[in-house]
Formats: structure tokens, sequence, C-alpha cells
């Protein structure tokens, strides 16, 4: 299981000198498996033809140290801590980007080597305003860590001490401070390459050169679908989410104000990571009493919003085939697409404007919440929804912007005052001098305390789409949907790769149950089709599947498709803790699917929270009137023309 | 007008046009890679590769479409000789790129020209044209059946750093001009991924000589392991500045006499990445073995400040680094800030150690060519002028 990589996809816009055909040239060759055996410091080994120097030394156990080089990305070469020395050569050469081709004998740590990459560490540092103090990377920054592995004792050439560049916080989402950037490129590889969308590039040459946008304008007012998968590339405090922890602070300082706070399962799945737990391992609900130490109110479980989104969503996927199999309505937009991951719903809005009409109306899981806490809840309980302040724990720097969408306002109140990121909220847990690794667990609140297996999933790329398939599969046949898959586990859905195509033929139909019987009268027009979905992560992918759709494809033949901005989905958002790496995301895929398989009711439309809010409170049920003015927005078709 | 500062008479004035390709058609591709490997001609763009090994490799590296590039940058502070050639022998120039591409199979060739010399532009195209009429460019060239090959002309788009092979390449992508890692190396991941060759305006035009006059006739002149004769643009303080051809080998001293610099305090030889060569050094010859040129030959009088030299060079490669990696970006700094240092007489004998050893680091460590060579003046200034630099006041001090 590991995402598909980006080399291998033909469209991909980075230039060569980023993304180094060798990189490639190099995955073909080491398709071709010819062995070359090759020498580090010594120690034998063979290796693939097309191995780089890095992953040889690496499989024997010798370190190089690395700044620009990431995992995820392409390579680029071009910060030179990685230098080696190869016997014959005249120079050094970057153990990261030097492919093995013939053999070679290779010395990691000779007197030059070690000069050059103290040199080059010493050069980065002169370059640097270094505030560690105060940085949003003080402890867990790569230059900080390179900066200890080589001794370095003194600013042997210099520090910057004043600033060159103005702090850019224009953006919801993402704060550039380019007086910490160390010119690694890693989020020029990731925005362009990693996600195709391509807002940052290197300005500039020489001593001026610097990664900014297009025209070097604001970040706020470029094509930036405010992913945050830069911030979670960038080795240094270049890059960081707009941090709004102290607002947070101030409303549970404040007496009058209620804080209620609900936590996604991305976040809950990856903040341990923050406290030093391997990754892959859920905290949920050891999290919910750090939380209640914090001073939160109540606390909250998003996967309730999740199903909610989930049987609306769903409904409204039903009534859009209805009103195209049976109505044969053209203007009902198929496929529909899924719209929760708000970095996707950007970047539609910016480059598949004409696409709008497909989107879900149905709000993402936090923003549902949001509107429920400031209507449904205080009615319940009596509050003034000016006191309420709802705060949201969430993997996503997307989820800033969401939030803060005028639109996004359905009780008068913004529904979501303030989005979190995991390492946000790591933050404040530690500055509570809390250890939520030591807490006992608790519970969630009530009124919404139960939560499914459905809405955990969420977290993972695909997981949508199987909570989708879940309840519109029980919804039309009336049969447990173990009858078709076991265990519920829809595996074809799941997976990392980043493109899926699933084909769920529907072979039998039930009678219409009562939550949906005002829209339905019966399901017998969908008896003998064949659902078609698809599922894409990672913004380049999605456009990999929209392309697909605007030529006819076979994408465009589906009903449904399922998009998250992030790879991965949630569980790799810009908002989680740093490093990230396939294996990474990997792990937290695990305890995401554990979580769901821990759950005795694993279907949105089974839960009891839910189906007392459509009994209570949405009593027009599911895409009704008031659910409408509640839980559904509009779009804002951008384009990409940059005014 | 097309303006030459041309000294002298240079060989490719009288070699007939035509003549080499007329050679090179009538032998196998093969055969007349054997020839340029005879007569030991190696590039004239700088870095001395033979041009014969390249061409093998690209002939040899598997892909349809293959590109003969004429590398007509021409950034190298002090050289001007390309100029000249394409402005009084450009029928030579695309002759050579014409049997490179009957060589390694290519069907395209680009000029990549200065955008400087956007002048020279309507001229080449005339050229280009005449040839396509005499059928020396297009389909089916000289009559022969299968042997297609086009020339285009590419305005280069500013930096220095555009004329290294691969940020030129990238130009003419069209993504920013940028060193690439390397391996891959053109000659089999080039322009568009495919195999290509880049070569300088003047290796192509002494492969048609060569064809012309033959390897042996090339060979008589230069050294053993610099063959044939080579153009220099010379400037600074002489008293004949313009372009020369001497044949490799020739001494420094011999050299300036010819130029009317005998005087020289010392010489920057190869531009601003070459080296800077000190009056007791002028027995050094010009060669690969000895001292590499691209064509640079920048006199410096007895009245000349060293550091002013120095900073010059150093603030050259401040603004024309590509800024990609560290070496480059960050030491080109140090080392003008260490210069001013010195110019202030407030550098203390540990930080110059330091900062040479940087120095080397930068030749060791960066990315591309511009990096490994930016602190050579700067290197070879402080070991042969010590005495010129060290111990200044401020008051001493130009600035
Ligand atoms: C920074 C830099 C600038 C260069 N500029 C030029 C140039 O302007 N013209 C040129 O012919 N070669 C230039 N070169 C050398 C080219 O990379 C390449 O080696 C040359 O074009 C090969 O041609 P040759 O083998 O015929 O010499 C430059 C190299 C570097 C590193
Ligand atoms: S980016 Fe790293 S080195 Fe720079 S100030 Fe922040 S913590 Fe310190
Ligand atoms: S947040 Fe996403 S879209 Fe915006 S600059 Fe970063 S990677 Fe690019
Ligand atoms: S902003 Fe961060 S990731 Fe981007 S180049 Fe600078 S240090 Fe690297
Ligand atoms: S050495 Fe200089 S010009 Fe070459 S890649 Fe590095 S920064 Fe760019
Ligand atoms: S990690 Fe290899 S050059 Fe940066």
């Amino acid at each position: 299981m590991t995402d598909t990589s980006p080399h291998e996809s033909a469209h991909t816009r980075a230039p060569a000198s980023q993304r180094s055909r060798t990189a490639e040239m190099l995955e073909h060759a080491k398709r071709l498996g010819k062995m070359i055996p090759v020498t580090i410091d010594g120690n034998p080994i063979e290796v693939p033809l097309g191995t780089s120097v890095l992953e040889a030394a690496q499989r024997l156990g010798i370190r190089i140290p690395t700044l620009c080089y990431h995992e995820d990305l392409c390579l680029a070469g071009v910060c030179r801590v990685c230098v080696v020395q190869i016997e014959g050569q005249r120079t050094l050469q970057a153990a990261c980007s030097y492919p093995i081709t013939a053999p070679i004998n290779v010395s990691t740590h000779t007197a030059k080597v070690r000069r050059a990459r103290r040199h080059v560490i010493d050069l980065l540092l002169s370059a640097h305003v270094g505030e560690c103090y105060t940085c949003s990377r003080n402890n867990h920054c790569e230059l900080q860590d390179l900066a200890a592995e080589y001794g370095v004792d003194a600013f042997r050439f210099g520090r910057r001490e004043t600033r060159r560049y103005p702090i850019d916080a224009s953006s919801h989402a993402v704060v550039r401070d380019m007086d910490k950037c160390v010119l690694c490129r890693r989020c020029v590889r990731t925005c362009i390459d990693l996600q195709e969308v391509g807002v940052l590039e290197a300005l500039r040459r020489g001593a001026r050169t610097k990664i900014g946008t297009f025209m070097d304008k604001p970040l706020g007012s470029v094509v930036c679908i405010s992913c945050g998968q830069c911030i979670n590339r960038c080795p240094t405090g270049a890059l960081r989410a707009n941090d709004p922890t102290d607002d947070v602070w101030d409303a549970i300082d404040d007496p009058d104000k209620h804080v209620v706070i609900q936590t996604a399962p991305s976040p809950r799945a990856a903040i341990g990571e923050c406290f030093g737990l391997e990754p892959g391992n859920a905290i949920t609900f050891k999290l919910n009493s750090a939380l209640r130490r914090c001073g939160f109110d109540r606390v909250f479980d998003t996967n309730f919003a999740a199903d909610l989104t989930i049987m609306e969503e769903g409904v409204e996927l039903l009534l859009r085939l209805k009103r195209a199999l049976v109505d044969r309505d053209s203007t009902a937009a198929l496929p529909q697409l899924t719209s929760c991951s708000p970095g996707w719903v950007k970047f539609l809005e910016h480059f598949y404007p004409e696409y709008i009409p497909n989107l879900s109306t149905a709000k993402s899981p936090q923003q549902m919440f949001g509107a429920l806490l400031k209507t449904y809840y205080t009615d319940l309980n009596g509050l003034d929804p000016r006191n309420v302040v709802t705060v949201a724990l969430m993997p996503c720097s997307a989820k800033k912007f969401e939030c803060n969408r005028p639109e996004m306002c359905a009780s008068g109140f913004k529904d979501v005052d303030y989005g979190l990121t995991t390492r946000e909220l790591g933050k404040m847990i530690r500055e509570a001098g809390v250890d939520p690794l030591k807490l006992p667990k608790s519970d969630f609140d009530d009124p919404f305390g139960t939560a499914t297996g459905s809405g955990v999933i969420f977290g993972t790329t695909g997981g949508v789409m199987e909570a989708a398939l879940r309840t519109v599969l029980e919804l039309v046949t009336g049969l447990k949907v173990e009858k078709f898959f076991d265990h519920a586990d829809i595996v074809p859905v799941r997976g990392f790769e980043g493109v899926r195509h699933v084909e769920i033929p529907v072979t039998q139909v039930g009678p219409v149950p009562p939550l949906v019987a005002h829209l339905f009268n019966n399901w017998k027009w969908l008896k003998g089709a064949t659902l078609k979905v698809g599922v894409a992560h990672g913004t380049a992918n999605a456009k990999k599947v929209m392309e697909d759709v605007k030529a006819g494809g076979q994408f465009s033949q589906c009903h449904f498709i399922e998009f998250m901005a992030c790879p991965g989905g949630c569980l790799g958002g810009g908002g989680q803790p740093t490093p990230t790496s396939p294996a990474i995301r990997a792990a937290r895929a695990k305890a995401i699917y554990a979580e769901d398989r821990s759950y005795t009711i694993r279907k949105s439309h089974e839960n009891p929270a839910i189906l007392k809010v459509y009994d209570e409170f949405l009593t027009d049920g599911p895409c009704g009137h008031r659910s409408h003015k509640l839980l559904h927005t509009t779009y804002t078709p951008r384009g990409k023309y940059i005014e | 007008m097309i303006v030459s500062t041309r000294t002298g008479s240079l060989t490719f004035a009288e070699v007939a046009p035509g003549k080499g390709m007329d050679v090179a058609l009538a032998r196998t591709p093969a055969d007349v890679l054997r020839w340029i490997d005879a007569s030991g001609l190696r590039g004239r763009g700088g870095a001395g590769f033979p041009t014969s090994l390249k061409w093998e490799l690209a002939a040899k590296s598997p892909g349809a479409l293959k590109y003969v590039i004429c590398n007509a940058d021409e950034g190298e502070p002090g050289t001007f000789k390309d100029r000249v050639i394409l402005a009084d022998f450009a029928d030579l120039v695309f002759e050579g790129m014409t049997i490179a591409a009957y060589c390694i199979a290519a069907r395209q060739g680009i000029v990549y020209l200065r955008a400087e010399y956007t002048y020279l532009r309507p001229h080449l195209e005339a050229v280009l044209a005449r040839r396509r009429e005499a059928h020396l460019l297009g389909k089916g060239i000289a009559g022969r059946a299968g042997f297609d090959f086009d020339i285009e002309i590419h305005m280069g788009s500013g930096s220095y750093v555009c004329g290294e092979e691969t940020a030129l390449i990238e130009s003419l992508e069209g993504q920013r001009g940028e060193p690439r890692n390397r391996p891959p190396f053109p000659i089999d991941t080039g322009y568009l991924g495919n195999p290509t060759t880049v070569n300088n305006v003047e290796t192509f035009a002494w492969a048609a000589c060569i064809l012309a006059r033959g390897a042996d006739w090339f060979k008589e002149y230069g050294t053993a392991k610099s063959t044939g004769h080579k153009l220099f643009s010379v400037s600074g303080d002489c008293q004949r500045p313009g372009v020369y051809e001497f044949p490799l080998g020739i001494t420094i001293e011999a050299f300036l006499q010819e130029v009317g610099g005998e005087d020289a305090k010392a010489v920057q030889v190869g531009g601003a990445a070459g080296q800077c060569v000190p009056r007791g050094e002028f027995h050094r010859a010009l060669a690969y073995e000895d001292i590499p040129t691209g064509g640079s030959i920048i006199v410096f009088g007895p009245q000349r400040d060293m550091l002013r030299v120095a900073a010059n060079f150093l603030e050259f490669f401040i603004d024309e680094s590509c800024g990609q990696c560290t070496p480059c970006r960050e030491g080109t700094i140090k080392l003008l800030e260490g210069v001013k240092m010195l110019q202030r007489g407030q550098c203390s004998m540990d930080y110059l150690e330091e900062l040479c050893s940087l120095g080397e680091t930068m030749q060791l460590a960066s990315k591309c060519g511009l990096g490994q060579t930016a602190p050579n003046t700067f290197l070879s200034i402080v070991s042969h002028f010590r005495d010129e630099i060290l111990g200044r006041t401020a008051a001493w001090s130009p600035e």
C-alpha cells in the first residue's frame, strides 16, 4: 500500500530540474531489476540499477543527512547537505539524486565531505533569521536538527538578524515567513508536482531567490487551495498554519462563553505523534479527558456529523439518480462529487468551476455540526448561540478557510468559530500541562455521543464512499450490507492507489424506508442498475479524474465520485503532525480502520442520535427544507485568473 | 550592418563552405565520428569535452527523436568570439550542426541564441533559408533519402546560467533556466527527454573545417592533448583587443605580445568562471591540460586593484547564480563580504582561511559548473596577490 508515485504521472508539471528525470528514469530502470554491486564506506551491497546512493546507504543502515529530499516528492538535489564522495569523481555528489548505474565506491564521511556539509549548514544558518524560541517549529525543525547533528557551535559566517520579507498571513490557512525559508523547494514540489496546483515557485535568482506566488501576490489572493500539504513538508518554520489558539484560549477563559469542541477521527489517530507515540495509535477517549482538562465545556465526536453528511449526501445522490433515470431530467448533474474536503472544493471552484452543479450541496461534517450546535443544541440546552463558541479539531488547514467562508453562517452566526489543526491542539494540551497518554479514557458528550464506524472512516481515502455505499445499499435493498460484503468492509473502494473505479450492481431492491418515504415511492427504477463510483485522493489525482470526466471517459459514467485534496485523505491532511511519509499515513489508516471495526454500529443510518435529530429537529427529513437551510450550502466559481 | 571585431586572418575565412558536408555525406556516420575522433577536437565552450565522444554517446543512445543544439548563449564575461563566428561564418556553424545530425541521426537542430544577439537573427534566418533552398536542410538533404534535418532559432531568455547545457534545455522547454541533476546527461535525457548533443558555436564550425581539410591538418597545430586552433576574445588593458585565432598551447606571454598587453599584471583566463593568472605564471600555456579556456582573455594592467577585480566577479555570480543550491547561492555572498572586509583591512587571517576552505566546498559541492567555478577567481587572487590584498586600511580602500 503506497501512494501512487508522483513521478509516474505523465502530465506532471514540475520542470525537470525540480523533478529530476532521474526519478522517472530510475523508476523505469528499477523495474528492469538489474543488480549493481557497490560499496559504501567499505560495506558491499547489491542494489537494483537506478537506486540512489541515499537509498543504498539507508539499506545498509548508514545515515546520510538530507534536507531538500522528501520521500513523497520528486528529487531536487539543491540543498547539498547530502553530498558524498564517489571514488574517481572530481566533485562531491548529492546522494539523494545520484543514481547508481555502475559499480561505485562511496564514502559518506571523509574530511572533505564533513567539511562541505558543515559549510552548507553554516551557510544556511547565515541566511536564516533564527528565532527558535518563538518559532512554530522549535524542537522539531530539520534545520535545528542538522545544526545539532553537525555540532554547529558558532555562526561561522554570521547570522541574519534583520528581516528581509514581511510575513504573509493573507491566507486563512497558511502563513508564510520567508525569512525562515532555506529554499529547499519542498513546498514548490509539493504544490506543483504532488498536488498539481502550482501556486508556489522560486522567484528571481541568485541572492534574491525567494519562494513566492504568481507576481509575488499574497497567498490569500492566488489559486492556493489551502490544503496545507506544503506546510507538512516544509522542514522549517517558514510555512505554518494560521494559528487561532490564542483566540480559543480567550474563549475558554471567558466565563460567559460556552466552548465546545468537535474532534475528527484523523487527528485522533495522529495526535499521539505529538506526544511521542508511534504513528498508528489513536487516543480518541484519552483525548476527550485531555480536552476537558484544557477547559472545553463539551467534547463532541465529528463522526456524528459525518453520519449526518452521509444521510444528506446519500439521499441527495438518490434524488439526483431519480431525476436522471426516472424523470429523464437532463439537468440532474451526474456524477455527484463529494464536498467534504474543503481543499478539493476550492480546487474545483478554481479549476473546474463549470462542475459546481455536480458538487454535492451537503456541507462537510465540520460545518454541519457547527450549524446544529448553534441551533438544535442551543435550543435543547437553553443557550444563546451568541455565547456558544464552536471549535473543530481537524487534520486540515483548509478547514480554516472553510469555516471562514461567508456563506457558512446558517444560524446567523459562524457555524464553526475556529478550526484547530492537530498540531495546534497538541500545543494547547502541552501548554495546559496535560499528558493525554496518562489520562483515563472518557466518553463523548451527549446528545451526539454515539457515533458509528462509518463516520470514523471518513478520515481515510475511500471512506466517505464506503460509508455512503453502506447506507445507500441498505436503504435501497432493505438488506444488511454484510450480505454483500463481509463485515460490511467494502474493500474495493479501500486502498491507496491514487485513483479507483468500482462498480457495484444493485441486484435487488426492497421497500422504501420511512425516513425517505416523503421523497421516493419505490426503488423499482434502481433494480438491476450498476452503481458506478470513483475515488481519488490528492488533487493531482483529482485532476486526472476530472480531465477524464471532461473527456467523456469512464469516470464521466460514474454516479458518485469521492475526492479528497490530500494524499491519503484526511489522515494525511495539512494540519497533521510532521513529518509525513507513505508509511506514517498507512499506519494512521490502519488505526482508523481498526476504530471502525470496534464500533457496534457501523452504518450512519442506524445511528440513534441521527434518527433522533431527524425525529426531533430536522423533521422534514434528509434533504428536507430545514436541512437545506442548515446543512446545505452554495459554491463560488472562482476561476484561475487572478486580478 | 553586422559588426565584427576580428583581428588578423581566421581559418574559417579560408575553408570553403560546403566542402566539409560533401566529405561527410560521402562517408558513413561511424566514419565521420572516427574522423572527428582522430582530429582530437574538444569542445570549444570551455569544458573541453571530446566532441567525438559526446556525439558517439548521443548516437548510441536509443531514441527516434534526437536533437542537435548549438549553444550560442555566449554569456561568459569577456567572450564575444561566437558573435563573430555567427556574423561572418554562419554557414560553417550550420554545416557542423548538420554533420553532427548525420552522426547521431538527429532530425532537429536548435540554435539557442543569446537575447543580446537578436540583431543577428535576420541574417541567420536568411542563411538558413538559403540552405533550405539549396537542399542543405530539410527533407532528404543533398539528395540522400532519409536524411531529414532542419534548424530553428530559439532566442535565449536571460541569464548567464542558461549557457549551462541542462539549464539551456530547461529554458528551451519553457521552464526556469536552472541546471538539472546530472546524471542523466543530455546525451541520453536531453531536450524533451530525448538524446541531445549540446555544443558550442565554435565547436560546430571546427567540425565542418575538419571534414573539409582532414584530421591531420587540424592536428598539425596545438598540443597533443589540445589539438587545433581556437578563437580568443581579448579585452581589458591591452592595445589591440578583439577576436584572435591562435593554436592551443600558446603561452600567455606570447599571447600578450600579440595583443599588446606586455605590461599586464595578471590575466583572467576563461572569464568569470576562469582563473586569474599572475605575471609570475605567464609562461603557462592556454590548453586543456594547463589553463583551459572557452576563449575569454581579460588583461589587467599594473594599475588594477585585484580586490576590485575579485569583488566585480563575485557581484556577477551573486546576481547570476540560479539560486538553487546552497553553496553557490550563499557562498558567493560570503566571499564578497570577505573581499569587502579585506578592502577595509578587517579580515582576520583565520577568517580568510575559512573563506578559502568555503571556496573549496563551493568547487566540490555546488550542483553545476557555475557554483563550482564561482570561487576560482577569489581563490587565485588570494593565493597570488597576498601582499596586495592584505594589510589594507580603510583609508587605502578605493571604496
Ligand atoms: C554557468 C555556465 C555557463 C555556460 N555558458 C556557456 C555558453 O555561453 N556557451 C557555451 O558554448 N557553453 C557554455 N557553457 C558550457 C556548456 O554547459 C556546455 O559544456 C557546452 O555548451 C558544451 O559545448 P562544447 O562541448 O562544444 O564545448 C556554460 C557552462 C556553465 C556551467
Ligand atoms: S525554522 Fe528552525 S532553525 Fe529557524 S527559527 Fe524556526 S526552529 Fe529555529
Ligand atoms: S496550501 Fe496547498 S495549494 Fe496552497 S500553496 Fe500549499 S500546497 Fe499549494
Ligand atoms: S518554504 Fe519551507 S519547504 Fe518551501 S522552500 Fe522554504 S523551507 Fe523549503
Ligand atoms: S551552482 Fe549555482 S547556478 Fe549552479 S545550480 Fe547551484 S545555484 Fe544554480
Ligand atoms: S538532500 Fe540531497 S541535495 Fe538536498
